[in-house]
C-alpha cells in the first residue's frame, strides 16, 4: 500500500452497492472492495507497487463525482456513496476491454498465457463479444532480449507492472515504456537486450502473454501440467517455487500462488535453474571402478560392494571419514551423521562450512527471541548488512529489506567490501578495505543504529569465530532490540549445522561425544574410506572414496564407487532456510536409474546387517522433532506448504575453534556450485558469471 | 562530458531547483537545453543527463521516446512547426502546413538538403487564439497566411 499511514488511524464510513461499510481513513477505494467481496476488476493495479491508475478498468461511479473514478487511486472518505455495477461502470469496463483489444491480437490459441491470461478472464466476465474497430491491427515482430525474455509488443496492455517489479521490486530498473499510443512499448535498458537480473519477476508479473519466457514458452497449455510446490534448491533463502510438470519433465518455476515465505518472488535461480534435473550429464546409474575405470553397474551389486568394503574396513578397525551435502534434506543430514557415529563409528564429519552459525548461537545463548525471520526482514524498523552483497547472494533478504523500505521507510545500513545495490535507499552504505577494519565502521555507525527503536543485524562469512561474539557484543551495547541472522550459502547449509554434520558438535548443537577430523584433515590424513553425500569435496589422500551426487564431479570422476542420487525436485523430506525456518520438499519428477540419498543410505546400512531404524523421510522426520533441540516444529504447518521456525538449542554451544573453514562461496546470482555449473539457463545469460561488489544500477 | 559554462551554469541552478532526491524532475529540460547547443539527443547526452539526474538511462530513454520535441537527429537550422490542429485547420492550418512542405520540398520530419529548415506538423501549440499559428523554433507566429509564411522563411534564409 502506497498511501501515507496516518499517525492516528481514524476510520471512515461509506456506502458501496448500497452497504454500509468501514475502514480505515486513506485505505485505497479498491483494497475496500476487495475486503467487501466485491470484485473491482483491474489489470495496473497491483498491491505493493506504486499507483499507476494506467488501465481505467477499476472505474466506479461515486455520487457528487461528475465523472467515473479509479477506484485504485481513490482513498475512502466519510460518507462516501459508491456503486460498482452500475449500467455507466458496466458499459465503461466493455468500452476499457475494446480499447485494449483493439491491437491485441487475439492469438490465445497458441499464447504461453491462455488458460491463465487475466486479460481473457476479464473480457469473459466484463468485456462485449463484439468490436467496433475495423481498422487492420498494428504488429510488430516479437523481441528476443535474453536467453529467458521475449516480448511480444501487441499483446502488451501496458499496465507498468514490469516496469515497476523490476525498479521498484528488485531495485533494478530495466524495463521502461518508449513513445505513446498506439505505438507505445516497453523497452529494455540496452535497447535491444537487457542486462539485468534476469530474474523474469516481469515475466510472471505480467497479466497477459506479452513477456514470455524462453524457459517455457510454446511447450505446452498450462491445464496441462502439474503443479509441485517444493523448496528453491539453490540457494540459503529457501523460496517456494512451484514447478509445472508435464510427463515427468519440470519446464516451469514460478510462484503464481504467493504461497510460502517468498509470496511471488523468485529470482531466476528458482525461475529457471530447475534444468539441471534434465542435464545430459547426469549419472543415472552406480559405477564401479574396475581395472581403473568406473564402469556402470548395477544398484544391488554396486550397493553390496560398499557394505563389503565399508564392513571389511570396521572389521580390520580401518579409518573412516565421511562428508555431508548442503543440499540433501535434514533427514538425510540427521541419518547421514547417525551412519557416522552410531554405523561406522567414527567422529570424522564435516560439510562445506559458509556461516559461523554455532558461533552465533553460542554467542546468544541465554537471549531469546534473538533470530530473525524472513518476515522480520519486512516488518523491522532497521537493518544492518555487514559483508554481503546481499542482492547477488541473499536475493530474497535483499527483496524483503527493499519492500520494507519501500512499504514502512525502514532504514537499511550497509558495511560491506565494495558497492552493494542496497546503497540506492540505504540511510548509509560504507565500504571497507580489508576486515580488520569492519568493526571500526560499525563503530562509525553505532550513534545512528543507537537511536533506531530496533535492529536486525545479517553477517557473512566476514565475521566468524571470536568476531561473532564481538559483533553480538556491540549489538548489546546498542541498548536496542537486536536480532541475528547468520547468512549461509545454500539450501540447507544451516540444516546441516542444525544436524549436526560436524566434527564437534551433534544434532542440534550438542558436544560430540568424540571429536573427529574436520574436512580438509580427512582428505590429508589418507583414511582407510572417505563417503562424500552430495558435496564435491575432493579425496584427497583417501585410499577408497564412495560418492553419492548428481553428475560425475570431479571428487565422483576420483571415486572408487559412484551412487546415482536423485536432486531435491525429486524427493520428499524438509530443508531449513538461512533464517531457520524449515520448510517440506514435495517431489515433482522421477530420473530413473537414481534414488534418494537416504534411500540409499538406508540401502547401504541394510547390506550392512546395521539398524539405524527405518528409512523414509517421515520416519526421520518423526526422530529429528523429538530428537534434535529446536526441531519439534508443528508438522500441519509444514505439510501444508508453510515455513516453521526452528527454536535451536538456547545454550552455550561448544566451539572447535576452527573460524578459518567458514567460508562462503560467494555465488552471484548466476552461480550455484555444482548445480549451477549443469544449468545451461543460468550459464546461457550474458551476465553469467556475475560479479559481486560491482552493481553499476 | 562538458557543456558551455553557460549551459553548466543553468544545469547547476536546475538541479538545486528541486528537493533532494526529486532531481529525475531536472531531466526533460536538462534535454532541451542540451538538444539546443548539440544539435540533437545523442546516446552520450543521455547517459549524461541519467547520471546527472540520478535516474536510470532507460528513464531518459522513456522521455525521449515520448515527448516529440526531443530529436535524436539534427534539425535544420530553423525548425519550423505549423499546427493541424482543430483550430488552425478550420482557418487554414492544413493548407498551411502542405505550403511550408511544397515551398522547403520536404515533408513531416525532414529537413532540406542544406540543412537551414526542418519541418514538423505538430499538435496545439495552445495558440488557438491566434490560429493559425507557427512556431520557428521558440518564436510564435500568429495568423499567418501563405504569403506571410513566405516572407517569413525568404527572409530566414538570407545570409545575415
Amino acid at each position: 500500500m502506497m498511501t501515507a499511514t496516518p499517525t492516528e488511524v481514524t476510520t471512515v464510513t461509506l456506502s458501496i452497492n448500497g452497504q454500509s461499510v468501514t475502514a480505515p481513513a486513506g485505505t485505497l477505494l479498491i483494497e475496500v472492495c476487495k475486503k467487501l467481496g466485491t470484485e473491482v476488476p483491474a489489470f495496473c493495479y497491483y498491491e505493493g507497487f506504486s499507483l499507476q491508475a494506467a488501465c481505467r478498468m477499476c472505474l466506479v461511479e461515486i455520487e457528487k463525482f461528475p465523472k467515473l473514478q479509479a477506484s485504485c487511486t481513490i482513498p475512502v472518505s466519510e460518507g462516501m456513496v459508491v456503486r460498482t455495477e452500475s449500467p455507466a461502470v458496466v458499459a465503461a469496463r466493455k468500452d476499457m476491454l475494446e480499447f485494449l483489444l483493439s491491437n491485441h491480437p487475439l492469438d490465445c490459441p497458441v499464447c504461453d498465457k491462455g488458460g491463465e491470461c487475466e486479460l481473457q478472464d476479464m473480457t469473459f466476465r466484463y468485456g462485449a463479444g463484439e468490436s467496433r474497430f475495423t481498422e487492420i491491427k498494428v504488429h510488430t515482430p516479437e523481441k528476443q532480449w535474453s536467453p529467458v525474455v521475449f516480448y511480444d509488443a501487441p499483446r502488451c496492455i501496458l499496465c507498468y507492472r514490469c516496469v515497476r517489479v523490476c525498479d521498484e521490486g528488485l531495485g533494478v530498473g530495466a524495463l521502461g515504456i518508449q513513445y505513446r499510443g498506439v505505438g507505445a512499448e516497453i523497452i529494455p535498458n540496452m535497447g535491444d537486450h537487457l542486462n539485468c537480473d534476469e530474474c523474469g519477476a516481469c515475466i510472471d508479473i505480467c497479466p497477459v502473454g506479452a513477456l514470455t519466457s524462453g524457459a517455457y514458452r510454446y511447450k505446452t497449455r498450462p491445464w496441462e501440467m502439474n503443479h509441485v510446490g517444493t523448496v528453491c534448491t539453490h540457494c540459503s533463502n529457501g523460496c517456494k517455487t512451484t514447478l509445472g510438470v508435464r510427463t515427468d519433465e519440470i519446464i516451469r518455476g514460478n510462484n503464481r500462488d504467493s504461497s510460502g515465505i517468498n509470496g511471488e518472488f523468485l529470482c531466476g535461480k528458482g525461475r529457471y535453474a530447475f534444468d539441471f534435473n534434465k542435464h545430459e550429464d547426469r549419472l543415472t546409474s552406480p559405477l564401479i571402478r574396475k581395472d581403473g575405470q568406473l564402469v556402470e553397474v548395477s544398484w544391488s551389486e554396486a550397493l553390496k560392494a560398499v557394505a563389503t568394503k565399508f564392513s571389511e574396513t570396521q572389521a580390520a578397525g580401518g579409518s573412516f571419514g565421511v562428508i555431508g551435502g548442503v543440499h540433501s534434506t535434514n533427514e538425510e543430514n540427521y541419518f547421514l551423521q547417525k551412519f557416522a557415529r552410531q554405523g561406522l563409528k567414527t567422529a570424522n564429519l564435516d560439510h562445506q562450512r559458509t556461516g559461523d552459525v554455532p558461533a552465533l548461537l553460542d554467542a546468544l545463548s541465554g537471549k531469546s527471541d534473538v533470530l530473525a525471520t524472513t518476515d522480520d526482514l519486512y516488518n523491522t524498523a532497521a537493518a544492518l548488512v555487514i559483508g554481503s552483497d546481499l542482492a547477488q547472494q541473499h536475493p530474497f533478504l535483499a527483496y524483503q529489506l527493499r519492500a520494507n523500505g519501500r512499504h514502512h521507510n525502514a532504514r537499511v545500513y550497509t558495511v560491506t567490501p565494495g558497492k552493494v545495490r542496497e546503497a540506492d535507499y540505504a540511510a548509509a552504505s560504507l565500504t571497507y578495505g580489508s576486515t580488520s577494519e569492519l568493526f571500526g565502521k560499525l563503530d562509525e555507525l553505532r550513534d545512528r543504529l543507537k537511536a533506531e527503536p530496533e535492529l536486525v543485524i545479517l553477517f557473512s562469512d566476514a565475521i566468524k569465530g571470536a568476531d561473532v561474539a564481538k559483533l553480538v557484543a556491540y549489538g548489546d551495547s546498542l541498548g536496542i532490540t537486536v536480532k541475528y541472522v547468520a547468512l549461509v550459502d545454500y539450501s540447507n547449509s544451516r540444516g546441516a549445522l542444525d544436524m549436526g554434520l560436524l566434527p564437534t558438535l551433534g544434532p542440534g548443537y550438542h558436544a560430540a561425544p568424540v571429536n573427529g577430523l574436520a574436512a580438509p584433515d580427512m582428505l590429508a590424513a589418507g583414511l582407510d574410506v572417505l563417503w562424500v553425500v552430495g558435496a564435491d569435496s575432493g579425496k584427497g589422500n583417501a585410499k577408497f572414496t564412495v560418492v553419492q551426487d548428481m553428475f560425475l564431479t570431479p571428487t565422483a570422476a576420483a571415486a572408487d564407487i559412484v551412487l546415482p542420487s536423485a536432486s531435491a525436485y525429486e524427493k520428499s523430506g524438509t530443508v531449513t532456510n538461512v533464517c531457520g525456518q524449515v520448510q517440506k520438499l514435495k517431489p515433482a519428477v522421477r530420473t530413473m536409474g537414481t534414488k534418494p540419498d537416504l534411500e540409499i543410505m538406508g540401502l547401504i546400512a541394510r547390506e550392512m546387517g546395521l539398524n539405524l531404524g527405518i528409512w523414509t523421510h517421515d520416519h526421520v522426520l518423526t526422530e529429528i522433532r523429538s530428537g534434535v533441540a529446536g526441531y519439534n516444529v508443528p508438522l500441519p504447518i509444514i505439510q501444508t506448504g508453510g515455513a516453521a521456525q526452528a527454536q535451536p538449542v538456547n545454550g552455550r554451544v561448544p566451539l572447535d575453534g576452527r573460524p578459518e573453514l567458514v567460508q562462503s562461496a560467494q555465488d552471484t546470482l548466476f552461480t550455484s556450485g555444482t548445480l549451477g555449473r549443469y544449468s545451461k539457463a543460468l550459464t546461457s545469460v550474458i551476465e553469467y558469471p556475475g560479479k559481486l561488489y560491482s552493481d553499476n544500477q | 562530458m562538458t557543456f558551455s559554462p553557460d549551459l553548466e551554469a543553468r544545469f547547476e541552478k536546475l538541479v538545486a531547483s528541486y528537493p533532494e532526491g526529486r532531481t529525475r524532475s531536472a531531466v526533460i529540460p536538462m534535454l532541451m537545453y542540451a538538444q539546443d547547443e548539440l544539435g540533437a539527443v545523442t546516446p552520450e547526452l543521455v547517459a549524461e543527463v541519467a547520471k546527472r539526474c540520478k535516474v536510470p538511462p532507460i528513464q531518459v530513454e522513456e522521455v525521449i521516446g515520448y515527448y516529440s520535441m526531443l530529436h535524436r537527429k539534427p534539425q535544420g537550422k530553423y525548425h519550423v512547426q505549423v499546427c493541424t490542429n482543430i483550430s488552425c485547420l478550420l482557418v487554414g492550418g492544413e493548407e498551411l502546413y502542405h505550403h511550408a512542405s511544397k515551398k522547403l520540398g520536404i515533408g513531416h520530419k525532414q529537413t532540406t538538403a542544406d540543412g537551414i529548415f526542418s519541418l514538423e506538423e505538430v499538435e496545439c501549440m495552445g495558440a488557438c487564439s491566434w490560429a493559425p499559428a507557427v512556431e520557428i523554433d521558440y518564436t510564435f507566429h500568429h495568423h499567418v497566411t501563405p504569403e506571410k509564411l513566405d516572407q517569413l522563411l525568404d527572409g530566414l534564409k538570407k545570409p545575415q
